[in-house]
């Protein structure tokens, strides 16, 4: 389609927990502006392998890349050094994270959950931090509660801050984690459409879910991860409609297509 | 059956009725008891505002205050070293909290008091003093106050650090936070709703432990009392006036913690309800018929 190099490149990707290996060599891409959906059963390795994407995790192998920039090592002169956190926490303003249960900071309103990041990791003026923050508020439809404490808010109104939270930085990708796997199932549709609406605008996305009807509609590419490794991945259409991989079919009969 | 006209009758608490008169009756006695006691009242009046005493409860409040510090600044920095990942500084911080934790302060404020014993000069390399001249009773008295006091509050801030949900320092960490600035941020503002109230107890605690820097002629309230009671021998008055005013101070600050507690509730209720300050603050100026009162 395009030439531009991807925006995520995993290459045999390993990770464990002392002797429990979690990530058995996870290989993918997700081009630039493309929504990659990730699913499969729990404990599969999931949310490991997001958390390694921002560095949240270090693995003990294999290569990602981030708009071509190795994540937590420098390369010079045929060495790769491990990264001081300084340059960690310079890769990770590049990359947005949504989590399953939202994790605002509840002893700031909604606006100062908003600015935190600019104004103190990218030392924004606070002025068109607060301008910045107040539009994009308005993009998930919230302007009106930029004075509110988290807790005064609804699951799904919670879930769209956090996502305005990470893109008031400016992100290049986006991770979501099961972001709407914690909320009743008459809130899951503001998000979704939150996160669709993103999608189209074109931001390369990486998301988490068991949402079959949003990886079917939104999605470019649907991954099926079962116990550390990628059994299937493909089109929506081709993983929906027909899978290969008698694991995938198992799954899909289980979250009831 | 039609109940609405029947008169409602409240339950009687007759048992909180006789409890009562029995603690009244008690506290009869006791009053009687100090009255009639032998008992110089008018020389409590007379010291109770006496420049002395006054300097005395100075003295203890300043000595509590920067012992307080002192001990907020040691427990932050220890507890975040007994939560880090280097065996050799978790190690150290458990040691600190073992020494001073397990030996009385009494103890230890007769240590650094005579520290000029086993080291009788100070050297820093561009500056050297005697140990005597330096260890006042007012510095071995902050001192042992002080890191006693940090090996206490390194337990209840690293309880406080543990409170706050892991989710928290990843989002911090996902915006490009460092390690210290999320802790900063994000993490100890919000452990500090489990920190200030155990805080607020440990202030109090060492209000009336600092009483013991008298053992080392820390020229604070007690001392001042004794100093006096040496030479009138009115032992009694004097110790009711020091406990009238560890009395006062006691109060005042515990309605300081609660003003501060309820600060940093904020954006933990739902339906953020007036703080008890605001409350006071409102009714008052309503009383003084401002308009709007406050917002
Ligand atoms: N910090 C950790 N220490 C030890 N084991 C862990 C840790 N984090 C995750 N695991 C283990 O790794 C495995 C994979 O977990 P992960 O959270 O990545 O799964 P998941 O696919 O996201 O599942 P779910 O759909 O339930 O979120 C699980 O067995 C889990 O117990
Ligand atoms: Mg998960």
């Amino acid at each position: 389609m395009n030439n531009r190099p991807p925006m995520l490149q995993a290459q045999n990707v390993h990770k464990s927990y002392g002797r429990n290996e979690i990530l058995k060599g996870i290989d993918l891409e997700v081009a630039t502006g493309e929504v990659m959906c990730l699913i499969g059963p729990s404990g599969s390795g999931k949310s490991t392998f997001l958390r390694c994407i921002n560095h949240l995790e270090r693995i003990d192998q294999g290569r990602i890349y981030v708009d071509t920039k190795l994540i937590g090592g420098r390369i010079h002169k045929g060495r790769i050094y491990e990264q001081r956190e300084a340059e960690i926490c310079r890769q990770r303003m590049d990359i947005g994270m949504v989590f399953q249960h939202f994790n605002l900071f509840p002893h700031m309103t909604v606006l100062q959950n908003l600015i935190e990041g600019p104004v103190r990791v990218k030392k924004e003026n606070r002025e068109s931090a607060v301008e910045r923050a107040r539009k994009l508020l308005d993009r998930v439809g919230l302007k009106h509660l930029e004075a509110s404490y988290p807790k005064q808010l609804s699951g799904g109104q919670q879930q769209r801050v956090a996502i305005a939270r990470s893109l008031a930085m400016a992100p290049k990708l986006m991770l979501f984690d099961e972001p709407t796997s914690a909320l009743d199932p008459e809130l899951v549709g503001e998000v979704l459409a939150v996160m669709k609406d993103l999608a189209e605008s074109g931001m390369t996305m990486v998301v988490v879910t068991h949402e079959i009807g949003f990886a079917r509609g939104v999605a470019d590419q649907v991954v099926f991860m079962d116990e550390g490794v990628v059994v299937e991945a493909g089109a929506p259409t081709k993983i929906f409609a027909n899978p290969e991989n008698d694991r995938t079919k198992g799954f899909l009969v289980n979250v009831g297509k | 059956m039609n109940t609405e006209n029947y008169e409602i009758v409240p339950l009687r608490h007759y048992g909180r009725w006789v409890s009562g008169a029995v603690v009244i009756f008690l506290l009869v006695l006791i009053v009687r008891a100090f009255v009639q006691g032998q008992i110089d009242w008018p020389v409590i009046g007379e010291f109770f505002m006496a420049p002395v005493l006054i300097k005395g409860l100075g003295n203890t409040i300043i000595i509590t205050l920067l012992a307080m510090i002192m001990g907020i600044a040691l427990g932050v920095i220890f507890a975040v070293m007994r939560l880090s990942d280097n065996p050799v500084t978790r190690w150290f911080a458990g040691f600190y909290i073992w020494i001073f934790r397990g030996t009385p302060i009494y103890l230890q404020l007769l240590i650094w008091f005579n520290l000029a014993l086993v080291f009788p000069t100070v050297n820093l390399g561009f500056w050297e003093g005697r140990m005597v001249d330096i260890m006042t009773p007012f510095f071995a008295a902050l001192l042992g106050l002080g890191i006693n006091e940090g090996a206490y509050m390194t337990e209840i801030v690293r309880g406080g650090i543990l409170s706050v949900d892991q989710g928290q320092l990843d989002a911090a960490s996902s915006l490009g936070m460092t390690r210290l600035q999320a802790m900063k941020r994000i993490v100890l503002p919000q452990a500090m709703r489990v920190i200030i109230p155990p805080m607020g107890n440990e202030f109090i605690g060492l209000l009336k432990t600092s009483s013991m820097a008298s053992a080392i002629a820390y020229t604070e309230l007690l001392h001042r009392a004794q100093m006096i009671y040496f030479v009138n021998a009115k032992v009694m008055e004097l110790l009711i006036v020091a406990t009238g005013w560890y009395l006062i101070v006691v109060t005042i600050l515990s309605s300081l913690q609660t003003v501060i507690e309820n600060r940093f509730a904020k954006g933990q209720t739902r339906n953020s309800a007036p703080s008890l300050l605001r409350n006071v603050v409102r009714i008052m100026s309503a009383r003084r018929g401002m308009a709007g009162g406050a917002r």
